[in-house]
């Protein structure tokens, strides 16, 4: 069950090795919705994002069974339940380390990770860093609302300074985590940010995730209509949102908004990013992205463009490279250690007596 | 032409600077021993420090070998001789050295500067405070040093063989041949071929010396000892800890998934199953004790064994995913490596003092399985033990070990062929156990087994059983998030019925005399100490009954019978008395407790000390 499986790294798809589906066997929303009921606040936005995923994942043609979702704690910890797939719900932070064993346990199965920002980034900073360093074949989606919701408002570590919660009566002096940036100095090959209401761009985010080999973090700005609604509906607004998103595309200039309103993000003299209006701005300086730039500098630079007042917020692909994955390094060297299968009795027999033995005669 | 005596039994210690070699020369008089069938024990003791300030007394570290021609049941009370390679390892180890016994110094290192360095005013080997002890002056850093005149070698480099140089002049007294550790000398220096030379002269020049100085006239050999017959060889604890999990692993066709993280005495653990990866053993150096654990749980879940090992603190931050294993009901093998606590503690120095962590140390009633291996051999059956309940019961199993065992080491006989290996069968679940409400079938995953109560083990990858499991109170049956009061009270006494009903064999209760009144009760390494203190109380004519635990969680059902059955029961343990308080709450039964917790082992002659005065107790006599 556990067989290696050549995955002729690098270039190798993140669902390589995971059984397809049979020749005319087809899959709906329906295979993936579990029996459970959901039980979310009417109105949070996890909503949309288990539709979109439940409506996503027979694209990837995957045996249903092959799929694991592991959570840990917190409101979007909930998700496994609602999936018909194998599921964990484990405890608060350490999903990433759980799905890393079983990931460099199971080349067979996708394992998805979902967590939210306390979970992923307070509690587990220490796991989430380490499974994008080591690069394990998991795709993690972080449901980001700012705000602790299952534990009933407190700040959470990507909350804004000068937030008024249930903790921080006067405004909190936390210096908040920017999710992107903290991924991009964890040196993640993919890393990704997109947002609950915006059901097309979720989607296409899912889709390169699920096909990116290596740990994919996927932002996603979600809402949470108890505790800190509204969070990002200056970016949801159909006036003023396109002006203040920043559209990642690979090979094309990074830019928001519409006509004399329209800005592209330019490289200055000195290196920094910066953003320009497009009628005006230098076209030798204009940033065309690229997402599988080996140097992650330009897209941590995008990173930083964003800000509190969310007046320039990249969505999209910031980084999408191939590096070797961790899970993938483990099981060649435990499959090059026994080129001829697993070991036999006789094998252990020898093990066990090691070099120094001797004999007592009956 | 030297004298050759017969004696029964040696203990020698070796004791030098941290980095006099001292745990290698001891290692490798141990094995030449064990090759000449004597039984044996052994005792590493070293600083936690890698290399504390040269020739001071934190820098000690030694190596005690206990060998006989009669059955070893500890590392020695105290030593018969003591290489002392500098005055720290002198005055940190004659405190332990009975009078009339031998000391071999280097008087190299014996300078005012050493001396000054351990608070020696005069130098011992010049006044008479050592009259009480056979002391063999020995310049053995210049006499090794000029044993190497002719090699194209630094000095420190010759100085640095001074320790093969002992070994030759111990293994000529104690007739052992040197060949074993020519051997092994020329596997460890093959790539360097002139130090490789170095070490064999200084070992032979350690050897002639023996032969050729008046001053060690005579020379002792110790007969085999009788033993069962079969093939043996010297194993420690963490190494049969390893091979143990992974013959387990073997047996039960199942890959081996181990989440580790460096700890100090059980880092071994992972150094050694990281080196059996052609046994289809995984191994995870994570970022913490949290990630080790978590690793192992997920490989449980994805249908591996998974295993994680650590000593006292890293249990204490595993507590929680131990927790969810529990609730999971997943297999799953910690094993605790136990030192000297609390925090940091005693890194290097062994204790029993997890015991009430390991059973309790969990939020919730959190019942788990607890197994502690009794000798370094032992190791290898509690090892195979643990995942044998883990896979049955679907639990996690807490396996306490501790640093006496971990380093410490002895004969172990080998199995002949894979059948005398215990067998370890695991059945996934393959088909669904349910229908739903429209007459469907479907999975519940909390459905039990009548026998064990173990639910089924349906690894992701099963087409039809997909479920979720998760750290929630689940339905019984059904596994969905349940609320119900009435549902959880059955789910926490159904967990607890489980570890309760797993079968454990009966105590076996050692009484020769057959009408002893007092039982001497034992858990974990200190069975030993326990056994050797039995046998030295039993040969002044102490009727003694000794009994031993290896299950603590479930205890074997038969104990409360056992326990009542003596007048008086004593239980020495390395803490403060976790098990006596565990088994008077369930037994009620009076326990005397006997504790120490120094970081070492017990003696046999404190045991019997003990036993002694239990049974004054017993006779009236004045305590």
């Amino acid at each position: 069950m556990t067989s290696s499986i050549d995955l002729g790294m690098p270039g190798a798809s993140g669902v390589a090795g995971v059984p397809l589906l049979a020749d005319g066997e087809k899959q709906t929303k329906r295979d993936f919705t579990s029996d459970q009921e959901v039980r979310w606040c009417p109105g949070c936005g996890d909503y949309i994002i288990l539709n979109a995923v439940q409506s996503f994942l027979p694209e990837l043609g995957l045996r249903r069974e092959n799929i694991v979702f592991i959570s840990g704690i917190g409101c979007s910890s909930r998700f496994p339940y609602y999936l018909d797939t194998y599921g964990m719900h484990s405890i608060h932070g350490r999903a990433p380390a759980i799905a890393t064993g079983l990931a460099t346990s199971r080349p067979d199965l996708s394992v998805w990770v979902v967590t939210g920002d306390g979970d992923a980034l307070s509690i587990g900073g220490n796991h989430l860093i380490h499974a994008l360093r080591r690069n394990v074949n998991l795709k993690i989606l972080l449901f980001n609302n700012k705000i602790y919701g299952l534990t009933k408002g407190q700040y959470s570590p990507t909350s804004d300074i000068g937030a008024i919660t249930k903790s921080t009566p006067l405004g909190s002096v936390d210096q908040p985590f920017n999710p992107v940036s903290l991924a991009l100095g964890a040196e993640a090959t993919f890393v990704a940010r997109t947002m609950d209401s915006d059901r097309k761009h979720l989607t296409d985010v899912l889709r390169a995730a699920a096909q990116h080999r290596g740990t994919a973090l996927v932002e996603i700005y979600q809402n949470c209509p108890i505790f800190n609604d509204g969070a990002f509906d200056v970016l949801k607004d159909a006036d003023e949102g396109e002006g203040r998103i920043l559209r990642l595309g690979d090979g094309e200039p990074v830019r928001s908004g519409e006509g004399e309103q329209a800005r592209v993000v330019i490289r200055n003299a000195d290196g920094n990013l910066e953003l320009a209006p497009e009628a005006t701005a230098d076209p030798a300086r204009v940033l065309r992205h690229d997402t599988s730039a080996d140097d992650p500098s330009t897209a941590f630079a995008l990173s930083r463009l964003d800000g509190a007042a969310m007046t320039s917020v990249p969505m999209g692909i910031f980084r999408n490279v191939q590096r070797p994955t961790y899970d993938d390094g483990v099981r060649a060297q435990v499959a090059a250690a026994s080129p001829n299968g697993p070991a036999s009795d006789d094998e252990l027999l020898q093990m066990l007596h090691g070099k120094d033995t001797w004999t007592v005669a009956g | 032409m030297s004298n050759l005596k017969q004696i029964n039994s040696v203990v020698v210690r070796f004791a030098g600077d941290s980095g006099d070699g001292m745990q290698l020369t001891g290692d490798r008089f141990t094995s030449d021993s064990a090759v000449l069938g004597n039984d044996l024990s052994t005792l590493p003791n070293f600083p936690a420090e890698i290399r504390a300030p040269q020739g001071t007394l934190p820098g000690v570290s030694s190596f005690q070998v206990h060998f006989a021609d009669h059955s070893v049941l500890t590392p020695g009370d105290a030593p018969d001789v003591l290489v002392a390679m500098n005055p720290a390892a002198l005055k940190a180890n004659l405190g332990d050295l009975p009078r009339g016994s031998t000391i071999i110094v280097n008087t190299d290192e014996f300078t005012k500067r050493n001396l000054s360095k351990v608070g020696y005013t005069d130098n011992p080997l010049d006044d008479d405070s050592l009259d009480a002890w056979q002391v063999h002056p020995v310049p053995l850093t210049s006499i090794t040093v000029e044993a190497l005149a002719d090699f194209d070698l630094g000095r420190k480099d010759k100085e640095r063989a001074k320790n093969m140089f002992a070994l030759g002049l111990l293994s000529w007294m104690y007739t052992r041949t040197l060949d074993g550790t020519r051997a092994f000398l020329a596997t460890k220096f093959a790539d360097q071929p002139d130090i490789l030379e170095a070490n064999l002269a200084a070992l032979r020049a350690g050897h002639a010396y023996g032969e050729t100085t008046e001053a060690f006239s005579v020379q002792y050999a110790v007969a085999p000892a009788p033993m069962e017959a079969g093939t043996y060889r010297n194993i420690t604890g963490n190494v049969a800890l390893a091979y143990g999990l992974t013959t387990a692993a073997h047996r039960a066709k199942l890959p081996l998934v181990l989440g580790s993280y460096p700890i100090t005495p059980a880092s071994d653990l992972l150094h050694n199953l990281s080196r059996l990866k052609h046994f289809g053993v995984t191994t995870i150096q994570a970022e913490d004790e949290i990630a080790a654990i978590g690793t192992a749980l997920g490989a449980s879940f994805g249908g591996s064994i998974g295993v994680t090992t650590t000593s006292g603190p890293g249990l204490a931050l595993k507590s929680e995913t131990i927790g969810l294993g529990v609730s999971l009901e997943l297999p799953l093998v910690i094993i605790d490596v136990q030192r000297g606590g609390p925090s940091t503690g005693l890194p290097t120095k062994t204790e029993q003092a997890d015991l009430l962590q390991a059973m309790f140390g969990r939020n919730g009633e959190s019942p788990v399985a607890v197994i502690a291996a009794n000798s370094p051999s032992d190791c290898f059956d509690a090892a195979v033990e643990a995942v044998q309940i883990a896979t049955t019961y679907r639990t996690p199993v807490i396996l306490l070990s501790d640093g006496y065992l971990a380093n410490g080491s002895q004969p172990w006989r080998l199995p002949t062929d894979i059948d005398h290996l215990p067998s370890v069968s695991v059945e996934f679940a393959t088909e669904p156990n349910a229908t739903d409400a429209k007459g469907n079938p479907t999975f519940h995953p909390y459905v039990r087994d009548e026998q064990t109560l173990a639910r089924p083990w349906a690894v992701p990858g099963t087409p039809g059983l997909e479920h979720r499991v998760g750290g929630i109170e689940k339905a019984d049956g059904t596994g969905d998030i349940s609320y119900d009061p009435a549902n959880h009270d059955h789910m926490v006494r159904t967990r607890q019925a489980k570890i309760d009903g797993i079968t454990v064999p009966d105590i076996e209760v050692d009484d020769p005399s057959d009408d002893a009144k007092l039982l001497v009760l034992g858990w974990g390494s200190t069975y030993g100490p326990i056994a050797a203190g039995a046998r030295l109380a039993r040969a002044t004519g102490a009727k003694v009954a000794r009994a031993h635990l290896r299950n603590l969680a479930p205890l074997p059902a038969n104990l409360g019978d056992v326990l009542r059955r003596y007048e008086r029961v004593v239980l020495p343990e390395m803490n403060l008395g976790q098990l006596a308080l565990l088994l008077r709450g369930k037994y009620l039964v009076d326990i005397q407790s006997h504790t120490a917790v120094r970081g070492l082992p017990f003696t046999g002659a404190e045991i019997a000390a003990v036993i002694g005065e239990h049974l004054d107790v017993l006779e009236g006599s004045p305590s």
